[in-house]
């Protein structure tokens, strides 16, 4: 194995650097929201979250595609560490969002489009693991793999829309469209450079997490490929 | 470039011809069909397990009469998916116990038109049992379902069903988890078919008027659409080796 | 007729084949040996077209693979360890639908003669689920020669079965072979093959060692084969 690259390291003090950085300029630059008070605060982390699962889950549909492409286990890899990085941080941006909702909508959960979609996009994901979890020989897990990421890729925007279309038909008992603009606030400048310094903190999270995912799948990958060779 | 010579006793042109897309397709649809209309086990447990189902919900929501027209599209759909994916795991368990699925791949036919033979044998099928079930349904519950609205629903959401199902299945029946691991792939990602079907289900048991039925329709056929030309793509990169 | 240029099959981590190179003549009828786990399964399902090389060359009858796959397939009758036939069909219908797979120009009278060939003639209209193991094999065979294809490949085709389906296989094996067309066969069973064979290669580690014609050999297969597994 390759030893760590001068780069990761910066990188990997970069990110606990800016997330402590990003976390003073929530606490004390951004200013406390009128109504919502300290809870507004978790808005950032929500959203930051929710955009990082988002990247890594075009990340693992891109991943996919090059490896439909070149047959490349590299590929594989990149897809497995997107997946799940991906799944974590939706996981956080769900329940951060129940925490805004809370007092915001008056309940944990609403059945909007975005909760809704963010929902099914983990049932995807787990899906995906348990696929991968049945299949033991490499290739092939990794082709399946592959497919089941587009095909779920594909359909999650679909999801999105048909969840959208349903709500504005379906007669609003709690957290429609109307509500959601009941739980919006006014941003103040500094909001949103609080706002957009999350979201760059958060992106290079992503990537550092990324490129550490990458390298334990190769490490594990090293790892098979010795005992294969020991095997025979 | 021609192939060795061939010794005159054979008076039969060598079998190097192709049949056309659309042949293979009917090939591999009428062996399903005839296997199943000499076995019928595929349909009896689907229609079985499909009335049990309804006999469930039956107790489980009270389908009192007031609630009927609103709840049914939603027991219909649900009874169907379910019923579904039995077929569908059974269809491409058959291609793997006596591993027909080579003898497919072997025959000199576009790997499509396997996938497509295959996937119209499995809408088939889940028409049979709707077109079975809605009549016990009107018998059991009082109400009319036969509704060309309502055939037309069945037909679209069926196909998107049966598309990414197949798909999802041919990779499933691979896995070591196999009849485990098919309903939770393919749930997550049917939700909008789900969703649009029953909505226009219920739109034309109500006789909503069409402008509101329409973007459901719409988000079907979009959805069809997709999901057949990504399986056609897809299937290729499942069964290669 | 074949023609296999430095193959390499990796399953993932897995390097099944390295670099193999392997030329059949047209007529000839190759049995390929070697140990279980030697490469030979993979190795004929590369050549069958089901699954595709890693790197290297492989054409069979002037068409490359996996280019022009289907044009292979047209060309090829394949017997693997599985029957590949549907137990709720009859053996005609099983031998119908794979008729149609390879858009056959008279099928009726194909299969009436394949079905003779195989001795199951009496049995056509019975479900493939109620056949034994060695009729299934039989039915394997004939759902393979069906097309009257140009290369057979069979891979352990002799396995599970009795006496005298064994003996059937060669019979009909034979007569493929005298009528020109090519046959490539994996076993590991060396006292069925040796007169069957014009041709032995032994395949193990992933490559082929060693490769002898019968009339070198004079009956000295077990020797021979011994050999080259111990080089």
């Amino acid at each position: 194995m390759e030893p760590r690259p001068k780069l990761l390291s910066l990188l990997t003090a970069l990110s606990l650097f800016l997330f402590l950085a990003a976390l003073t300029v929530i606490f004390v630059y951004a200013p406390l929201e009128a109504r919502m008070n300290y809870v507004q605060k978790v808005f950032y982390i929500h959203i930051s979250t929710a955009w990082v699962g988002m990247l890594g889950f075009l990340a693992a549909a891109a991943a996919g595609i090059a490896f439909l492409v070149t047959k490349n286990l590299q590929w594989d890899i990149v897809e497995l560490a997107a997946v799940e990085i991906s799944l974590v941080f939706f996981l956080v941006a769900i329940i951060t969002g129940s925490i805004w909702a809370k007092p915001s909508w008056g309940t944990w959960w609403t059945w909007d489009a975005r909760l809704t979609t963010a929902a099914i996009l983990e049932l995807i994901y787990l899906a995906y693991l348990l696929l991968r979890q049945g299949i033991e020989d490499p290739e092939r897990r990794a082709r399946f793999g592959a497919v089941y990421t587009l095909v779920g890729g594909l359909s999650v925007p679909v999801t999105f829309l048909s969840i959208r279309l349903w709500q504005t038909i379906h007669p609003a008992i709690i957290g429609t469209a109307s509500a959601q603009a009941q739980g919006g606030f006014a941003m103040a400048p500094a909001m949103l450079h609080t706002m957009f310094f999350a979201l760059g903190t958060f992106s290079v999270i992503f990537i550092t997490l990324l490129w550490h995912r990458i390298r334990l799948g190769r490490l594990a990958h090293h790892l098979e490929q010795r005992r294969l060779q020991d095997a025979e | 470039m021609t192939p060795a010579r061939k010794p005159p006793t054979d008076r039969r042109s060598p079998g190097s011809s192709r049949p056309g897309f659309g042949r293979a397709i009917l090939a591999v649809l009428w062996k399903d069909l005839a296997a199943e209309m000499r076995s019928r086990e595929l349909l009896s447990a689907m229609l079985v397990f499909a009335l049990l189902v309804i006999l469930i919900f039956n107790f489980a929501i009270e389908l009192a009469p007031f609630l009927r027209l609103t709840v049914t599209p939603g027991v219909l759909w649900v009874t169907l998916t379910f019923a579904g994916t039995l077929g569908l795991n059974r269809s491409m368990a058959v291609e793997k116990d006596r591993g027909c699925l080579d003898g497919l791949l072997l025959a000199p036919v576009d790997r499509a038109a396997i996938f497509f033979g295959k996937m119209l044998a499995n809408l088939v099928f889940m028409l049979l049992v709707a077109v079975i079930l809605l009549p016990f349904y009107s018998l059991l519950y009082n109400l009319n379902l036969f509704n060309p609205g309502l055939l037309l629903v069945i037909l679209l959401g069926s196909l998107g069903y049966v598309a990414v199902g197949t798909l999802l299945a041919s990779m499933a029946v691979q896995a070591r988890t196999r009849d485990m691991l098919l309903p939770i792939l393919l749930f997550p990602v049917i939700v909008p078919v789900l969703l649009a079907a029953v909505r226009a289900s219920g739109g034309f048991l109500q006789t909503a008027p069409f402008e509101q039925i329409r973007p459901w329709l719409n988000l079907l056929i979009g959805y069809d659409a997709i999901f057949l030309a990504v399986a056609y793509m897809l299937f290729d990169a499942i069964v290669e080796e | 007729m074949i023609r296999v240029r430095k193959l390499v099959k990796r399953f993932g981590l897995k390097t099944v084949l390295r670099g193999l190179d392997f030329d059949v003549q047209s007529g000839e009828f190759v049995a390929i040996l070697g140990p279980n786990g030697a490469g030979k399964t993979t190795f004929l399902r590369i050549l069958a077209s089901l699954a595709r090389p890693s790197l290297g060359e492989v054409s069979l009858a002037g068409y490359r693979l996996p280019a022009q796959a289907a044009a292979v397939r047209a060309r090829l009758g394949v017997v693997t360890h599985q029957p590949l036939l549907y137990g709720d069909l009859t053996a005609e219908e099983n031998l119908r639908f794979y008729a149609r797979l390879y858009a056959l120009p008279h099928p009726a009278d194909r299969i009436e003669e394949v079905l003779e060939l195989v001795g199951l003639a009496s049995r056509r209209r019975d479900l493939v689920r109620t056949f034994s193991r060695g009729m299934q094999q039989r039915l394997a065979i004939g759902r393979a020669i069906l097309h009257d294809p140009d290369i057979m490949l069979l891979d352990e085709p002799h396995t599970g079965l009795d006496q005298e389906a064994c003996d059937m296989l060669d019979e009909l094996l034979r007569r493929v072979a005298a009528r020109g067309r090519t046959v490539v066969m994996t076993s590991h069973d060396l006292a069925r093959v040796e007169d069957l064979a014009s041709r032995f290669d032994i395949l193990t580690g992933g490559l082929l060692r060693a490769s002898a014609r019968r009339q070198d050999l004079r009956g000295n297969l077990l020797d021979f084969y011994r050999e080259a597994l111990t080089q």
